[in-house]
């Protein structure tokens, strides 16, 4: 392994570093705070890599960009945050549709509607259920770091080409502004080969890339098969994080900036003689439902924190065992709660 | 004994899914005549549109993508940014490209992208059964205009290939009716034009073309072709109205 040094960098540049360093040299997207250096970094870095920056006129316009891109077989992102990538719901749905991997990052504002730009996780349903029309599944991955932005970045460019399935980093505006030092990956897996990928009918038959099927059954058939793919992803790629859980009375589980905070708060709770752990959702879909299970059947006590009203808490319930406890704490709107505020909540459940 | 007319090599050997009478067939023809005579089929992709045209793919011996409702010149773009080599064209109708995809239409031509476009203009959405279109004539009876499209309510039909050829990035710009054998040469003449200038890397080049619906006009295929030159043809005249000359 070669030497890796640690440098300074944004979340929002993390991002960008990860996709460059991940292989992607198309970029098209639209400035929306709080990711715009996102595009910013593109513009600067990726035409002296051969690559392209395109500032496309609209969310619509970027997301079919980069479907464009990614039908002849490139690698290729777009970033946004929550009222873009409510925009881009329709190529993602066809994105899915088409079996084509792209990247798509979500840098969370609070909403609904314009909303406000501080940070939020009011998108967990948009990203996890759906949010486009159809029945379909993003892979989504939830970094907690800097390190993690750059990270899942380039993970997401694996997962999308392994599974020909858009994929999204869901992040938040505290973690795209953020600073933290990073080291950078010197071993990215290649570039799979892409034999769907449409490059001109030369030496072949034509091939096309499609999401309608008007024949009777056709579509249902392709539904079934898409749906078989989801199952295998939920086999191969869930990823989540404990800590402190082995004996815990109580486990505190959060995703992303709200799990940061909540290991503070662990931390703080132990300080206390608490028994308390934290579970932490890497991949929301597919989401940890064995091992949260697991952990449900052992601690019992299970505190949801998220910076919205209440959306993981919803997976979190379904994928309990039946005697567990699961209680919720948020803050929708841009709110982000302390770690004392948790940890007053933690208390209470030992009280 | 020698061939004097046959089927482009472009086109494959399938049912025409099309009404009796619609101009799609002859627009088709022209695309892959064009394909056939630049030898541009093997390393080109098109760009299937939402609208009666979705089902290219049956009928083009190239590589094909589907693109949601309008967006075609935004994956044409994203398209021949990342792999310029290949040959970049869109197949849209009135629906899809002035009305839901006006901005993609506008911004693609705008930034000069090097991709081509033929737009099919029947006035009318003929898919989803003859509502009114952003093209529809002013008095056109369509199953969305039932007394007939009134300025007041509806606004005016737009002229696309007017208003994009006042932009700075496109390179060609030509409106053509398929009515008469005549036009329909001169309309070839404009497809093969458009298809030359992606070659010669000289950046966007838009066709239109006036079609045909008669199932959705409510006429017989003849009587259709005659309302081209009659109705048409008056509020969307013919001709090149942009194209850029070599350095």
């Amino acid at each position: 392994m070669s030497e890796s040094k640690r440098i300074l960098v944004k979340g929002n540049e993390a991002l960008a570093m990860g996709a460059i360093k991940a292989g992607c040299l198309f970029y098209f997207g639209y400035p929306i705070t709080p990711q715009n250096e996102v595009p910013e970094y593109m513009s600067r870095v990726l035409p002296g890599l051969g690559g392209q920056y395109v500032q496309a006129e609209s969310e619509l316009a970027s997301i079919n960009m980069v479907m464009g891109a990614s039908s002849l077989g490139v690698r290729s992102m777009t970033s946004s945050s929550s009222p873009g990538i409510s925009l881009m719901q329709e190529g993602l749905s066809y994105l899915a549709g088409q079996e084509l991997p792209a990247v798509v990052i979500n840098v969370v504002r609070c909403g609904p509607g314009l909303g406000g730009i501080a940070a939020s996780q009011g998108d967990y349903f948009q990203a996890v259920k759906g949010g486009g029309h159809g029945d379909y599944r993003l892979i989504v991955l939830a970094p907690a770091s800097v390190q993690e932005m750059y990270d899942h970045t380039i993970a997401a460019f694996h997962l999308a080409d392994r599974y020909r399935n858009p994929t999204m980093v869901l992040a938040d505006g505290v973690l795209g502004q953020m600073q933290e030092p990073i080291v950078e990956c010197d071993d990215v897996q290649p570039e799979p080969r892409k034999p769907w990928a449409l490059t001109g009918a030369k030496n072949r038959p034509m091939r096309y890339l499609k999401s309608l099927y008007l024949k009777d059954g056709e579509l249902e058939a392709h539904n079934r098969m898409l749906q078989e793919k989801y199952r295998e992803i939920e086999k191969h790629e869930v990823r989540c994080d404990e800590l402190l859980t082995e004996d815990a009375e109580l486990v505190v589980a959060a995703f992303g900036t709200a799990a940061r905070i909540a290991r503070t708060a662990v931390s703080m709770a132990r300080d206390k003689g608490l028994k308390v752990g934290l579970f932490r959702p890497v991949t929301l879909f597919p989401f940890p439902k064995r091992e949260l299970k697991a952990l449900s059947e052992r601690v019992k006590k299970i505190l949801v924190v998220e910076m919205n009203t209440g959306q993981m808490v919803e997976d979190v319930r379904l994928n309990v065992s039946r005697e567990a406890d699961v209680s919720f704490y948020g803050r929708p709107g841009g709110g982000i709660p302390t770690p004392n505020e948790i940890l007053e909540k933690i208390e209470d459940s030992f009280s | 004994m020698k061939t004097v007319f046959s089927k482009p090599a472009a086109l494959n050997d399938a049912v025409m899914h099309y009404c009796p009478g619609c101009s799609h067939g002859v627009a088709h023809r022209l695309v892959a005549e064009a394909l056939d005579h630049y030898d541009l089929t093997e390393r080109s992709v098109g760009v299937a549109p939402v609208g009666c045209a979705v089902l290219m793919y049956d009928y083009f011996n190239c590589d094909i993508m589907e693109a949601p409702h309008g967006r075609a010149p935004a994956l044409a773009t994203g398209m021949k940014r990342s792999r310029p080599d290949l040959v970049i064209f869109t197949y849209q109708g009135d629906g899809d490209l002035a009305s839901i995809g006006l901005s993609e239409i506008v911004h693609c031509a705008n930034r000069g992208e090097n991709v081509t476009v033929i737009f099919v203009n029947n006035t009318v959405y003929g898919m989803t059964g003859g509502q009114m279109a952003p093209t529809t004539l002013l008095g056109q009876q369509t199953t969305t205009s039932p007394y007939g499209r009134n300025f007041n309510t509806d606004g005016y039909p737009i002229r696309i290939a007017e208003m994009l050829s006042t932009l700075e990035g496109p390179s060609f710009v030509g409106r053509m009716a398929l009515d008469t054998p005549g036009n329909i040469l001169k309309a070839r003449k404009m497809v093969f034009k458009a298809f030359h200038m992606q070659v010669r890397e000289m950046g966007f080049s838009f066709v239109e073309l006036l079609a045909t619906c008669p199932t959705n006009w409510g006429l017989n295929p003849s009587d259709s072709i005659k309302r081209i030159k009659e109705e048409l043809v008056p509020y969307f005249p013919l001709g090149v109205f942009k194209e850029r000359e070599a350095d």
